[in-house]
């Protein structure tokens, strides 16, 4: 063996070679803590969601032939696919900036020197915890024909309002909706203003700039990622409340109320595959285009505060 | 009152540096400068005077608007917190009116609800009053919930045998896969962590249907398994997780390698521990959105008797009004109680996950 004769090829083989063999070794190692999880979300999600995929260009669920995008015009066509798809996204243009507005306000006021701070934190967190299965009884006593706010805006004479029944029913389900998410999108506000650097507010205060200028010059360009983070996790929770719909109205909601989950809901009971599968593509597309397109613009934003 | 202090000496030596080699005059100088320094200290005291008032009426304007200020936001907060607690609140006090005293108050609402007969609306009143301290308080329906009618507490159990699992199954799962992407960064990783995010961000409107395709293809449609495993390999806990993950310095870990540790030891040893507080947040996060869970045993459950609480609450009808309250309020209970013990960890979660 030339043990002591120095061969750099041999060398740097060698080393290449150990370099490969450790690099798969985590590969082997880190891929055994994800396969768990990489199992489950194929079989559960990645999966199903191909076969969903193959589904939506078939006739039906036992009906395998192949009629192209038929099912994708049907459901287009379709007159309740349309007003749920516009109910929904009316409810997510009012919900959603009004989410993160709010909320955004409600943080810059816990961020500034008042009293007890922390504990209406807690309070304005807490419907955060409370199911809304438990706090409908109420909402229904608040907002039924006969409910307390109609007592109440009778004493200043004004007419019954029929607030399930009608397209007030919009508001109804906004206050649900505001009231539950707001205390998540504050916190997050909070924390991304106590991030903001303060020597800088500080020099811009001996400048002369006032409370309403140093905001939007220099808190708003630090908070621009939040508010794109407040803006999808709200988006997504305005797709969720069918929940809140349901539990207040049960299977039936006013037009208004009528969501995409609600006819989601309808095919399922009917059994209709080939309107279930290309609903369910269409959204998962549209949803992606909107995540895409939120994230586009904050990269966007994100350059132009950075100069 | 420094500017004020400085002047006589200005003065004095002003009229010292006009009048210099001016020594016969030196007398007059003196004179002056006495008489200069004489009127400046009255002068000087009447001008504190007047400079202690304008800064004290200056203080006490800017007091009266930070209080002002102060209060304006407080009395916001105060209506903003009232807004938040009112439901809750008068679910509890509610809860301890007796089943007559709720009838004689908010039937009329559930008889416009539950499109009773018109006869049912006669003999109730028909403007409900929004009670807060009930007339006297009772606990017969608690009795009547959780020892004479078996199908709420049965209800409750079926919430927390859902609820149990997942959480500690998406935790475990979660963190096995956080670590990995936290830990092995190749392009073809990342590519699999956006589509998790992807996935992530998908509502029910679109998981649910492979969600049902599956369970029916298992044969475990109709089971709490159709819920409880889409729940353990949702991807929301890896986003949140591997996120904290990576925040891990890479020399703890260099360190630990020196050491000798292996992947499982630094797993085990550094990774966790230091995540306890994202972990903690992400299991109280995870409750609280499948103790509410409302689509998925809509649409994977057909037995009602399988159903969790959050389902059946909603199809109390009039007739159970009386214990509705009760019910709403034992099911508020847990969550409530996580939050109380875990807050912190709550609001230190919520807060991290904003910040990339």
């Amino acid at each position: 063996m030339a043990a002591h004769e120095y061969n750099p090829d041999e060398v740097r083989k060698r080393r290449i070679k150990g370099r490969r063999k450790k690099s798969v070794r985590e590969w082997f190692i880190f891929t055994g803590y994800l396969t768990p999880s990489f199992l489950g979300v194929l079989l559960f999600f990645f999966g199903p969601m191909l076969i969903v995929l193959v589904q939506s260009f078939q006739r039906s669920a036992t009906n395998s032939e192949f009629v192209g995008f038929d099912n994708y015009v049907n459901v287009w066509n379709n007159q309740a696919f349309r007003s749920a798809a516009k109910n929904t996204m009316i409810f997510a243009g009012l919900a959603v900036p009004l989410a993160v507005l709010l909320s955004l306000l409600l943080a810059l006021l816990l961020s500034s020197k008042l009293p007890g701070k922390s504990a209406f934190r807690s309070i304005m967190l807490n419907p955060m915890m409370v199911p809304v299965a438990s706090i409908v009884l109420i909402w229904q006593v608040m907002f039924s024909y006969n409910g307390a706010m109609n007592t109440y805006m009778g004493w200043f004479g004004i007419d019954k309002i029929d607030w399930m029944k009608s397209d007030w029913s919009r508001l109804v389900i906004l206050i649900l909706f505001l009231w539950k998410n707001l205390g998540y999108n504050m916190v997050l506000f909070i924390s991304a203003i106590s991030a903001v650097p303060q020597e800088q507010l500080e020099s811009a205060k001996m400048d002369g700039a006032n409370a309403l200028r140093r905001f939007f010059s220099i808190k708003l360009p630090y908070l621009w990622p939040t508010i794109f983070f407040v803006g999808i996790m709200s988006l997504i929770n305005s797709f969720k409340i069918f929940r809140e719909v349901y539990l207040l109205t049960g299977d039936y909601p006013v037009d208004a109320l009528y969501m995409l989950q609600n006819f989601m809901n309808n095919m399922f009971t009917h059994l209709d595959n080939a309107k279930l599968t290309a609903a369910a593509i269409i959204m998962c597309i549209a949803m992606i285009i909107i995540v895409g397109a939120l994230f586009i613009a904050e990269n966007r934003l994100g350059r132009d505060t950075e100069e | 009152m420094k500017k004020n202090a400085i002047t006589p000496l200005q003065i004095r030596n002003d009229s010292a540096f006009h009048e210099e080699g001016e020594h016969e005059h030196a007398s007059i100088r003196e004179l002056k400068e006495v008489e200069i320094v004489r009127l400046s200290e009255e002068e000087i005291e009447k001008r504190h005077e007047k400079g202690r008032a304008v800064a004290r009426r200056q203080a006490k304007v800017r007091k009266v608007t930070s209080r002002i200020w102060t209060a304006l936001g407080l009395f916001l907060a105060t209506l903003v917190a009232i807004f938040a607690l009112m439901p809750i609140v008068l679910t509890i006090l509610d809860s301890f009116m007796s089943t007559d005293e709720i009838k004689t108050n908010y039937s009329a609402v559930y008889n416009s609800l539950s499109s009773a007969s018109a006869e049912t609306k006669t003999y109730l009143s028909s403007t409900p009053k929004l009670k807060m301290i009930p007339d006297s308080v009772s606990f017969s329906q608690y009795k009547t919930l959780l020892f004479l009618s078996p199908t709420y507490l049965l209800k409750f159990w079926n919430s927390v045998a859902l609820v149990v699992p997942i959480v500690l199954g998406q935790i475990l799962v979660g963190c096995l896969a956080s670590y990995s992407f936290a830990r092995y960064r190749k392009k073809r990783r990342e590519v699999l962590f956006f589509s998790y995010v992807i996935l992530m961000l998908m509502p029910f409107q679109v998981t649910l249907v492979p969600n049902y395709l599956i369970a029916n293809k298992l044969g475990i449609y109709n089971t709490w398994w159709a819920i409880i495993l889409p729940g353990i390999f949702s991807t929301f806990s890896i986003f949140l997780l591997s996120k904290y993950m990576r925040q891990i310095p890479s020399s703890y870990i260099e360190a630990a390698k020196l050491d000798g540790a292996n992947e499982w030891n630094i797993f085990t040893k550094i990774c966790l521990p230091m995540c306890k507080s994202a972990i903690y947040a992400m299991a109280i996060l995870l409750f609280i959105d499948y103790w509410n869970m409302v689509e998925q045993p809509l649409i994977l459950l057909e037995d009602a008797g399988k159903q969790p609480l959050s389902v059946f609450l909603s199809q109390i009808n009039a007739s159970e009004v009386g214990v509705a309250f009760a019910a709403s309020f034992i099911f508020m209970v847990p969550p409530l109680l996580i939050f109380l013990y875990g807050e912190q960890y709550l609001v230190e979660g919520i807060s991290r996950s904003g910040i990339k």
